[in-house]
């Protein structure tokens, strides 16, 4: 098959960008979208040009390094997959894809497709995660979790920090991002000791780092890779409330 | 005082005072509709319902300045919420899929209250000015129904219909997210307050939207 792309170029942060449409012949369906942008990539470096970059590690949809805008939709059209898991049998013979970084205030494009997410590792090392005094290893049943509360725990924790939420909302707003690191570690006995200090301190960096502001339209959870839910959102609108108030 | 302010700065927190200021207002507007109801009993009802109200003016008055208080906070708020969420998603797609994800009432929060605001100011400047001020010689049901500014004149029903009909899509949105953001939209209560937000978004802006139809397209005869 054959697809008509259309793609955003920028040579880095401080350069003008601008749209570049290229045709991509010979495609096949099992392809993945990253195997067709390299076999463009391909071409592009044999004719001496600058190859499209994008981010990509993993490419089975566990690192989280991936994620483009593709026909208005963060990782493409279809529900709980990465940028990475994106197939060419997901498109029609001759259709025409656009291509874009994700765009978010805090999250400056460095080049073509690659924009710069330490934004997130910011708010991680603002307290997402648990301070442990390393020792000898805990025996692994001595601290009891109820198994609905683990579920629960653990579908948090699938967030691998792709960036979709943030990129697919009118807001640019990063709550379900950090909704799932609080509410993941507020549902655990081990996250108890930071609990407050944590919803504080997430939110705190949360709005520094210059993300908008959630107005529950829901968009994020819906593009999430990982399916994790605004329940979440709920849960980190609670502990937060509690945390400033109590 | 120091956690109040860093609380009240935040974006959670901004989120607060909008979910409560526009929670208030939703209660407002059962008090309000019950009121209007009474001009379906005729003038002599509505009149005198209105001279009894205006027999406990002072009261009438504090609760005139704490809803104006709520309203002015909803609406700053509502304001830097919306210019700071811009500001902080300056490029926009070239292609954006965003019916795909969300709802058009969800989207559009800002234009929908800015549509209901327009119609407060000419809502007060007509009929609350008229019921207080010029007052009429207490002919307050013929305020309401006449030419001048009531639903005899098109252009003050079209309007009328018209945010009634958008206070309705603001609080298809806005109601069951004042819940979400306090955390309380997904527990054993989720399915009594998807029935409560039905009274709110419909019911009530239907009620509100009747008076208008009844009066002015109905009784009107324009
Ligand atoms: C009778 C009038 C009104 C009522 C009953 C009302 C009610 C509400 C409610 C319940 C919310 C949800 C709060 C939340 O998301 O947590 C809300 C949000 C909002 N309202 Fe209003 N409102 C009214 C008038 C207005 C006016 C006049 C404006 C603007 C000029 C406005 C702009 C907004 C905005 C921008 C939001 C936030 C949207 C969001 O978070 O998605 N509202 N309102
Ligand atoms: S919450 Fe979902 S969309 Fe957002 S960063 Fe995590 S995995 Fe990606
Ligand atoms: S490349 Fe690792 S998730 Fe896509």
């Amino acid at each position: 098959m054959q697809v008509f792309l259309k793609v955003w170029r920028q040579a880095d942060a401080k350069s003008e960008g601008q749209f570049v449409t290229y045709t991509v012949e010979n495609v096949t369906e099992d392809m993945s979208f990253f195997e067709m942008l390299d076999m463009l990539n391909n071409q592009l470096v044999l004719k001496g040009k600058e190859p499209i970059a994008f981010d990509h590690d993993c490419r089975e949809g566990i690192c989280g390094t991936c994620g483009l805008f593709i026909n208005g939709r963060a990782h493409g059209p279809l529900r709980g997959i990465t940028t990475c898991q994106l197939h060419m049998r997901s498109f029609d013979d001759g259709a025409n894809i656009v291509v874009e970084p994700w765009r978010a205030e805090a999250f400056p494009v460095i080049k073509d497709l690659i924009v710069d997410r330490t934004a997130f590792d910011r708010i991680i090392s603002a307290g997402g995660y648990i301070s442990v005094n390393t020792g000898g290893v805990p025996d692994a049943n001595t601290i009891p979790v109820p198994k609905p509360k683990a579920d629960e725990a653990f579908d948090a924790a699938t967030c691998i920090g792709c960036g979709a939420c943030v990129a697919t909302c009118k807001n640019s707003s990063a709550m379900l991002f950090v909704a799932a690191k609080v509410s993941h570690l507020a549902l655990l006995p081990q996250g108890q000791v930071e609990r407050k200090q944590r919803a504080l301190n997430l939110v705190a960096a949360m709005d520094m780092e210059g993300f908008g502001a959630c107005t529950n339209t829901g968009a994020c959870e819906i593009e999430c890779p990982k399916e994790i839910s605004i329940v979440h959102i709920a849960r980190l609108n609670r502990e937060f409330l509690k945390a400033s108030l109590l | 005082m120091n956690w109040f302010f860093r609380f009240m700065n935040s974006s959670v927190g901004k989120k607060i005072i909008m979910a409560t200021t526009g929670l208030l207002l939703c209660s407002f507007l059962i008090i309000h509709l019950f009121g209007n109801l009474f001009l379906y009993g005729g003038p002599e009802l509505f009149n005198t319902y209105v001279e009894r109200l205006a027999s406990i003016k002072p009261l009438i008055r504090v609760i005139e300045v704490i809803l104006a208080l709520i309203f002015l906070f909803h609406i700053i708020n509502s304001l830097w919420l919306t210019l700071s969420n811009r500001k902080a998603n300056p490029v926009k797609y070239e292609v954006n899929r965003a019916q795909d994800n969300s709802s058009f009432f969800s989207r559009y929060m800002g234009i929908t209250g800015s549509i209901v605001f327009i119609f407060l100011a000419v809502h007060l400047s007509t009929f609350w000015y008229r019921f207080q001020i010029d007052h009429d010689g207490g002919q307050f049901y013929r305020i309401v129904t006449g030419d001048a500014v009531g639903f005899n004149n098109p252009y003050i029903t079209g309007l009328y219909i018209l945010a009634m009909i958008l206070l309705g899509f603001h609080l298809r949105h806005g109601f069951q997210s004042a819940f979400q953001t306090f955390g309380l939209r997904y527990n054993k209560y989720g399915k009594l307050i998807e029935a409560i937000a039905v009274l709110f978004w419909f019911a009530i802006p239907l009620g509100f939207v009747l008076i208008p139809i009844y009066f002015g397209l109905l009784k009107g005869g324009f």
